[in-house]
């Protein structure tokens, strides 16, 4: 039942930008006649994911299909559902932000565009999360990686929109061959191309590891791990905002489903797969946010802070794995919802920070951090979102980033616990890494939302700002109650992560723990609610204080400076100086500076930035170097259609007199 | 049957030669519709209980072929006022004598084959062979798209009578397919030849060589 809702829900969003291609350039009608279909058809599938919650039937769902040999075969299980959910929501409430910031009559050449692959990529993100096989998967996976490369290149006509899409591109091949690779090497364990667990007796060493490699490969660049992130920060920067948001909040996301659901398959994964999980999840979220730090772009600094995310995303996946191989419950149960749920919280308030972003870009169009300041003035809606999003994803209370990750938190600790059984007492030191990553973020939004929100405007871009329309603030006022939510009633959803850790390690099932015995979710969620009290209380007796006395404004002391402009006030640069200087050996920032001023200095300019290390300086080169060894290879290329098809014949009497 | 099928594809493997061997494109385009017409007749004979659906692709392959794609060839051949294929990258002679080894090795070959019983002793397999061989022969040889449409042609004329083998196990919608392919392959080429004529004011394709970056 759930599962037909959900197809009928994926068939909808599929085709729902096809009746919008119908109507005219201008017309706001095809506009609402797409958006309704997509959130009909989103509503549909969070039905069928209501219904499984509900009443679970768990049988696969097949229907003959002649497609590659294989069946079109799809199945819910708790894991999957975990991440239907961002899917579907993310996807309505992007469709509706659309309405007033993508207008059909303001993008009359890329609107309709924008919104079919909106729909598609929404849909094969859902089918690939339902997959039952790995062909089914790969259709799903192609078509949300194809569909977000359009998405991506929405603005083609601009030079730079084309590159980060040209990189894309190549990421998401390379990510696409891995998985054939894969799924090729899993058929040849298991002999089907149905996603179960697989017989680990009967499969030798190297194969296991080559499925990790490949796994991590491919999954790993979807989800932007650290090393693997090179497409993402472009991407992110370069697409309209509510697309940023879903790629963002959910696209890479299925990264870590992908994973965790390859490594479900295997029910004794050796130690040091965990280890390597875990491992690459502290690089990509020290460094992830360290990126972060040094960004002038607004929402390339949102883009890092995903790849951070992810890191922390991918820790819980790695303390799972620990756990699962040392066949440590508690370590399974924490590490996989402390991850599952980061993955909810993050599409939550990832999603969030990307609205309020766009929602500022659509009122000021630069996302020059240090063209902005003083926003909040003039978009107080969009600022109090902004600041719910970034006290989120900073792992704070009373917002959710705090729970996921006090139960990761939890889980790392807990390796230290001797208590009898196998231990890997190593896994402990991600704790501290967890806890730098925090103090990073929270650096990073201070100085984000200090120098957009906060001070005074420092170019004449960001004075005549105006407020964003109920169409754009509607999600972001949704995406912030989800965030209140899971901070303060965290016990209401955990049985829904029970099931999904029952889901990922079948074979013991019946030994997991309920989580509120592991963690007091019940007493977290009392002191959220109270502290979210205090906070409430606090600001209504400020805001009654301040009612009635005159308020004097007055410029900050500025050491003395009789003109003070508002060009003097911290700009991102100079507020994250200490930290990038920190980290100048990873970040090796680019900085001009002027030469020492004479005694009657004269105009001169300061720029500093930090350009992706692993992009530009491993990346690039090795594509140069390989374009510049295979330039032999023109001499094949001359443009003949008569030297081609003779190739072709070639080929074909190769082939023809072979064996 | 044998009696009449041979003489038709010896017809068939002779009208190769005039295509390979004329420099006049006009005279190609009638000796290929006139193959194609040659084979749209041998269904007829391979099969003798052949039922409505081969009927109907007797005739559609003798409509398609034999009409429509020569009087559409004409007329784009008209349209860009040009008679002669002046220099092929290998002249006429060596061109015949190359399909002449071409067919050589094809009767050898087809011997090597596979095949089974009741398909040994004809000469289809030899044939189709062939053709495809010429095809490819006018598609690396010749210089004016026209030709080498009238080369994809003589490829299609050969596969095609190799499926004619299979005529009993194959889907009808794969000759449909087929044909239709064949049809949309002409028609774009015809668009294609009037762009390249328009563009660069002549057929020869060696002017798109300029477009390769």
């Amino acid at each position: 039942m759930s599962e037909v809702a959900l197809l009928w829900g994926i068939g909808i969003a599929g085709v729902s930008g096809v009746p919008g291609l119908f109507f005219g350039r201008y017309s706001f009608t095809g506009q609402c006649v797409t958006t309704a279909l997509s959130v009909a058809g989103s509503v549909l599938g969070l039905t069928g994911v209501g219904l499984y919650w509900l009443a679970a039937d768990g049988r696969p769902l097949v229907l003959p299909w002649g497609v590659l040999g294989a069946d079109f075969s799809v199945a819910i299980d708790g894991l999957s559902a975990i991440f239907l959910l961002p899917v579907f929501l993310v996807s309505i409430l992007g469709n509706i932000y659309g309405l007033g910031y993508w207008k059909q009559a303001d993008h009359p050449e890329n609107g309709r565009k924008l919104r079919l692959f909106y729909g598609v990529m929404t849909a094969g993100m859902a089918l690939l999360v339902i997959a039952h096989n790995s062909i089914l998967f790969l259709f799903g996976w192609e078509s949300m990686a194809l569909a977000a490369f359009f998405l991506v290149t929405t603005e083609d006509h601009k030079a730079e929109v084309r590159e980060v899409g040209f990189i894309y591109l190549i990421a998401t091949h390379v990510a696409t061959l891995s998985l054939f690779a894969l799924f090729a090497l899993l058929y040849v364990i298991s002999g089907s191309f149905d996603l179960v667990p697989l017989n680990e007796n009967s499969m030798p060493d190297g194969i296991s590891t080559a499925v990790l490699i490949l796994a991590l490969l491919g999954f790993g660049l979807k989800a932007g791990l650290m090393p693997l992130h090179v497409w993402l920060p472009g991407a992110h920067a370069m697409a309209p905002s509510h697309v940023s948001a879903i790629m963002s909040g959910v696209i890479i996301k299925m990264g870590i489903y992908g994973l965790a659901r390859v490594l479900s398959l295997f029910p004794h994964p050796p130690l040091l797969w965990g280890g390597v999980v875990l491992g690459l999840g502290v690089v990509s979220g020290i460094l992830g946010v360290v990126f972060a730090i040094s960004q002038h772009d607004l929402k390339r600094l949102l883009a890092y802070h995903s790849i951070e995310n992810i890191g922390i995303i991918a820790m819980g996946l790695g303390l799972a794995l620990i756990g699962r191989s040392l066949n440590r419950v508690d370590w399974i149960l924490l590490g996989l919802s402390g991850c599952l749920l980061h993955v909810w919280n993050h599409a939550l308030f990832k999603s969030l920070l990307f609205l309020s972003a766009g929602s500022v870009i659509h009122a000021v169009h630069t996302r020059e951090i240090d063209h902005l300041g003083g926003l909040a003035r003039n978009m107080p809606r969009t600022a109090l979102y902004f600041l719910i999003g970034a006290v989120a994803i900073c792992g704070l209370p009373p917002l959710n980033g705090f729970i996921s990750e006090y139960l990761i938190y939890v889980g790392l600790l807990g390796t230290l616990q001797e208590s009898g059984g196998p231990s890997f007492t190593s896994a402990a030191f991600a704790a501290p890494a967890l806890a730098l990553i925090g103090a990073l973020a929270v650096a990073c939004f201070v100085k984000v939302f200090g120098a957009v929100f906060l001070g005074q405007a420092r170019s004449a871009r960001s004075a005549p700002a105006h407020e964003a329309p109920p169409s754009m603030l509607l999600p972001m006022a949704a995406l912030s109650v989800c965030c209140f939510f899971i901070g303060l009633v965290p016990g209401f959803i955990a049985p829904l992560f029970e099931q999904a850790a029952a889901a990922w390690a079948p074979e013991l099932r019946d030994a997991l723990p309920p989580l509120s015995t592991l963690v007091p979710l019940g007493r977290i969620g009392v002191m959220a609610a109270a502290l979210f009290a205090a906070l409430f209380l606090g600001s209504l007796l400020l805001w009654a204080r301040l009612r009635n006395t005159s308020v004097v404004r007055h410029v900050t002391w500025g050491c003395g400076y009789a003109a003070a402009t508002p060009r003097m006030q911290y700009t991102s640069s100079s507020f994250a100086q200490i930290l990038v200087g920190l980290f100048r050996w990873v970040l090796r920032p680019r900085i001009q500076k002027p030469a020492p001023l004479p005694l009657f200095p004269k105009a001169t300019s300061f720029h500093s930035e930090v350009p992706d290390v692993v992009l530009n300086e491993v990346v690039l080169p090795a594509f140069h170097l390989n374009a510049r060894v295979y330039a032999w290879f023109r001499i094949f290329q001359q443009g003949s259609i008569q030297a081609y098809l003779l190739y072709i014949f070639l080929t074909l009497l190769v082939l023809l007199f072979w064996r | 049957m044998v009696q009449i099928i041979d003489p038709l594809l010896i017809a068939a493997l002779a009208l190769n030669f005039v295509t390979l061997g004329t420099s006049r494109i006009r005279a190609a385009i009638h000796a290929v519709a006139l193959q194609g017409i040659l084979l749209g007749l041998l269904p007829l004979f391979i099969h003798p209980h052949i039922g409505l659906r081969g009927i109907l692709l007797v005739l559609g392959t003798f409509v398609l072929k034999g009409f429509v794609v020569p009087a559409f060839l004409v007329h784009a051949m008209r349209e860009v006022e040009i008679q002669h294929e002046v220099t092929p990258f290998i002249n006429y002679i060596s061109s015949l004598l190359l399909g002449a080894l071409g067919t050589g090795m094809a009767l050898v070959f087809a011997h090597t084959l596979p095949l089974a019983d009741e398909h040994t002793g004809l000469l289809i397999v030899p044939a189709s062979l062939s053709m495809v061989w010429t095809g490819f022969l006018m598609l690396t040889t010749r210089r004016k798209a026209i030709m080498q449409v009238l080369g994809y042609l003589l490829l299609e004329n050969g596969i095609f009578l190799f499926g004619l083998l299979l005529l009993e196990a194959m889907p009808f919608l794969v000759e449909i397919g087929v044909l239709l392919d064949l049809f949309t392959l002409v028609f774009v080429m015809g668009i294609i030849i009037h762009h390249i004529s328009r563009e660069f004011s002549s057929m020869s394709t060696d002017h798109l060589s300029e477009l390769k970056e």
